[in-house]
Formats: C-alpha cells, structure tokens, sequence
C-alpha cells in the first residue's frame, strides 16, 4: 500500500486526485504508526521547506520518515517533499532531513525571474524505472524559488535549464525526489505515478 | 528552458462557463466542468476560474464546481473572485485549486497578499489588477491607474506601483487585465504589460484583448511577460473565429516561441 502524507502545509488532496486517476490503492497517513505500515510513501510539498519542516515535527513524521527511506523503501517526494531530503536548505537556513548529501539553494534573481512558473523540459540523464513509458526528456510543470544541488553527482535521475543546468530529479535506489510538480504535469506527470506504483508494487 | 504558458480563463456562474459583453448579456457556454476537461485534454498549460459564485448566496464560492474540476483536470488550476479571506484561500486550495487570484480584495485589504503567501507559499497568490489608460499625471506617473469592482471604481492607485507594491507583499505572479483592450479582440496593452514586466521579478501575465494567436505572439516578445490569458478566442460564439489550443500552440511554435508541445 502506497501512504500519501497529509499534512498542513502540503497539498495532499492534488497528488490524491491524480492518484485516483491512475487507479493506485492508497491511503491518505498523517501518523507515525500509519506510515510504518506502507510500503511506499509520497511526501507531497508546496510552500517553504521551514512551514514543511515544521508541519511534519508537529506530526511526529520525521523519524518514521526517516527509517522509510534509510531502509531504502520505495519514496517520492514532490518539491519540497524532494528537497528537504537533503541536508540544509538556503531558504531560512532550515536544517532538512539530511537522508541524501547536498544542499537547496535559490535562484539567482539577477538572471532569471523568481520563483519559475511554468513547464520546462526534464532531461532523463540515466536509466530508471521511473522513466518507463516516456520520452528521453518532457515537459513538466514547475513552480519553485529554490533548487536541489547534489553533493554526489550520480544521485541526478533529471536536469532542466533555469539561467543554468540544475538537477530537477534524483533518486538513491527506490528513493525518488521531483522538483516539478507530477500532480500538475498532465500525462506526463500521471505516467511518472503510475511508474512509482509498479516499483512500490514490485517491492510487496 | 521555461516555456511560456496558455492560461484559459473562464468566467463561471452556477457551475457553467458564461461569456457577458460588456459585463451583461451572460450567454452560457458550457458547463465548467466539462470544458476545464475538454481544455485539459487539449493541452492547455494551466486555467483559471473567476467569479466562481454558487447560485444560493452570489457571494459564495462555488467549492464544488473547484473540487470536481481538480478531480479531472491535471494542469495548475487558479479560482479568482470571492475570495475575501484567509478562510476562503484555505477552502479553495484545500479543494485542489494551486492558487488563488486576488483583485479587488487586494486593493482593499493589501495585508490579504501577505497572509496568503506566509501562510501557502507566494507561488499560491496571484496579484490580478484591472488598470486603466488616464494619462500620466503626478499622481499616476505611469499613466495607468487600477480599478476594482469590475472595471466600476477608480482607486487612485498607480498601476506600476500597485504592481510593485503587490510583488514585495509577497505576490507570486502578477495578471495585468487591461479594461481598455478587454472583450476588443485587438490585442493585449502591450505598454503597461511590459513596464510592469520590466519592473517586477516575479513572472507577469498578460489578459485581455486576444483575439487571434498573433496577438499572443506580440505578449511573448516581451521579456518577462510568461504567460497569456486567452478566453474569448477559444470558445466565445461572439468573435470572428474561435481557435483550438492546438492551432494556437501550433502557430506561436511555427514563430519560434518556446511552447509545451501540443
């Protein structure tokens, strides 16, 4: 069963619907005991990495989190559910979960407009499940401020052009992490769900 | 590379897409749900609701209608109009909408722009103004002033600064919807669009007054103007011609504008 964390500052109920599309069983956890009994996750995430951070401590999230990805369960994690995976965010300085090694840094507002809105192309630059059925690269929607730098470079699965290369996807294993936003990305976004079903599945 | 956006817009009445001339005569098109689908499956990039009002109390926001469409409707989705509230920012978004439009309300309560971003994030809040051609004056430098109400009351407010004003508040787009090009099919104001653009960090819709895809080109030459608000041209049975998303991605593409792929 794939358990979609609902937690305040998240958008929950978007990633729901477009799971609902996809025909995945789900269930909506929002405990620590419920999450243990998944067996894959999807962390959601819209807003600031703090609002999130401290969402998911009010929660008691954050270690059953932890263990999930640590023992390498399947995971996704969407925007800032993607870059709080990572150590420190530039955004307020927030100390993040710290699963995978590098940083979240902003966008130069001297060369581009801040945040980017848009669809913008993810380029594939390694092979993974979560590509199956899809293009080399496509287009998908993004709306952030800041941006994910890996301290180890195979952890890249996507890059993407905003003023420069940056890396719009990683994964470690089953632990995948978006900056676009899957639930808003149209057949493309769908079919990169339905992937992460087939690899949570497999995982059963 | 960020491409630009189509942003099909439609006003809503009682759960069904309506087109006013000159803000009466509403005909209705279709019902908002189907049409958000049908535009859904034409590869729009992103719609947007306004004036989404329930038929019980007009001052209601039609939650129904924003959960049924974010039901089937897989692209960034806005709802604008009768929010006045932090109340009613959370009820949308938490009925699946990404982000609210606010216009009016704004003007009266600027402290509404700076509430919903701390509390959603500011990709969540839209900063929508209705401005006017006046003149330049002391008062109004840039020479365009921005109305409420539906085009009905003058502020006083200066355009670039109200727009200024708006983006360190904390807004995380900016619609500029001329009152003078709106419903002429003529073609957006290029002038006040590109002067906010130019002034503004964050990116800058341009609304009112498409009528054919060369007037969305001519927005797009603008650098910093993101994204376009299209409405009549797709579905009004009061233009010379409505135009499929396709033709239109297809036409902008052929100009070498960068586009989702249709």
């Amino acid at each position: 069963m794939i358990g979609v964390i609902d937690y305040k500052a998240g958008n929950a109920p978007s990633v729901a619907n477009a799971l609902r599309r996809v025909g995945a069983s789900f269930r909506m956890v929002s405990s620590p005991g419920e999450l243990e009994e998944m067996t894959g996750l999807i962390l959601p995430g819209v807003g600031s990495a703090q609002a999130t951070m401290d969402s998911l401590e009010e929660l008691d999230l954050i270690g059953a989190i932890k263990r999930h990805v640590v023992s390498d369960r399947p995971y996704l994690g969407i925007c800032i559910g993607f870059q709080i995976l990572f150590e420190r965010s530039q955004e307020g300085h927030v100390p993040c979960l710290d699963l995978l090694p590098g940083h979240v840094k902003k966008f130069d507002p001297e060369s581009v407009r801040v945040p980017q809105i848009g669809w913008n192309r993810v380029a594939f630059v390694r092979e993974d499940p979560i590509w199956a059925n899809l293009p080399a690269a496509d287009y998908f929607y993004f709306v952030n401020s800041y941006y994910v730098e890996p301290d180890a470079p195979d952890l890249a699965l996507g890059r993407t052009e905003y003023g420069h290369r940056f890396c719009s996807m990683a994964s470690r294993g089953k632990v995948y992490g978006t900056q676009f936003h899957l639930e808003k990305s149209a057949e493309a976004g769908l079919q990169v769900l339905r992937n992460f079903i087939s690899i949570s599945e497999g995982d059963n | 590379m960020l491409t630009k956006r189509l942003i099909a817009c439609f006003d809503i009445r009682n759960g069904m897409v309506t087109k006013a001339h000159k803000f009466q005569d509403n005909i209705d098109i279709a019902k908002a749900t189907d049409m958000a689908e049908k535009m859904y499956q034409d590869k729009i990039d992103e719609i947007i609701f306004f004036d989404i009002t329930a038929s019980s109390d007009r001052r209601k926001i039609d939650i129904d209608t924003v959960r049924a469409v974010a039901e089937k409707v897989f692209v960034p989705f806005t709802v604008g109009g009768g929010i006045k509230t932090l109340e009613d920012m959370t009820e949308v978004l938490k009925a699946g909408a990404e982000k609210i439009s606010i216009d009016s309300m704004a003007v009266r309560n600027p402290d509404l722009i700076r509430q919903g971003a701390e509390a959603f994030g500011r990709q969540c809040v839209v900063l929508s103004m209705q401005v006017q051609k006046v003149g330049k004056s002391e008062k109004i430098p840039s020479g365009y002033e921005i109305f409420i109400d539906g085009a009905r009351t003058a502020t006083g407010l200066d355009a670039l600064d109200w727009a200024k004003r708006g983006e360190g508040l904390g807004a995380g787009e900016i619609c500029v919807n001329s009152i003078d090009c709106d419903g002429t099919h003529d073609g957006y104001d290029l002038e006040i669009t590109g002067l906010i653009a130019e002034n503004v960090n964050v990116p800058v819709i341009a609304s009112g007054g498409a009528g054919v895809p060369a007037h969305i080109a001519d927005a797009f030459g603008i650098p910093g103007v993101s994204a376009a608000i299209i409405s009549s041209m797709l579905y009004s049975p009061r233009i010379a011609r409505n135009y499929s998303v396709k033709e239109i991605k297809e036409e902008l593409i052929g100009l070498g504008i960068a586009m989702r792929p249709y």
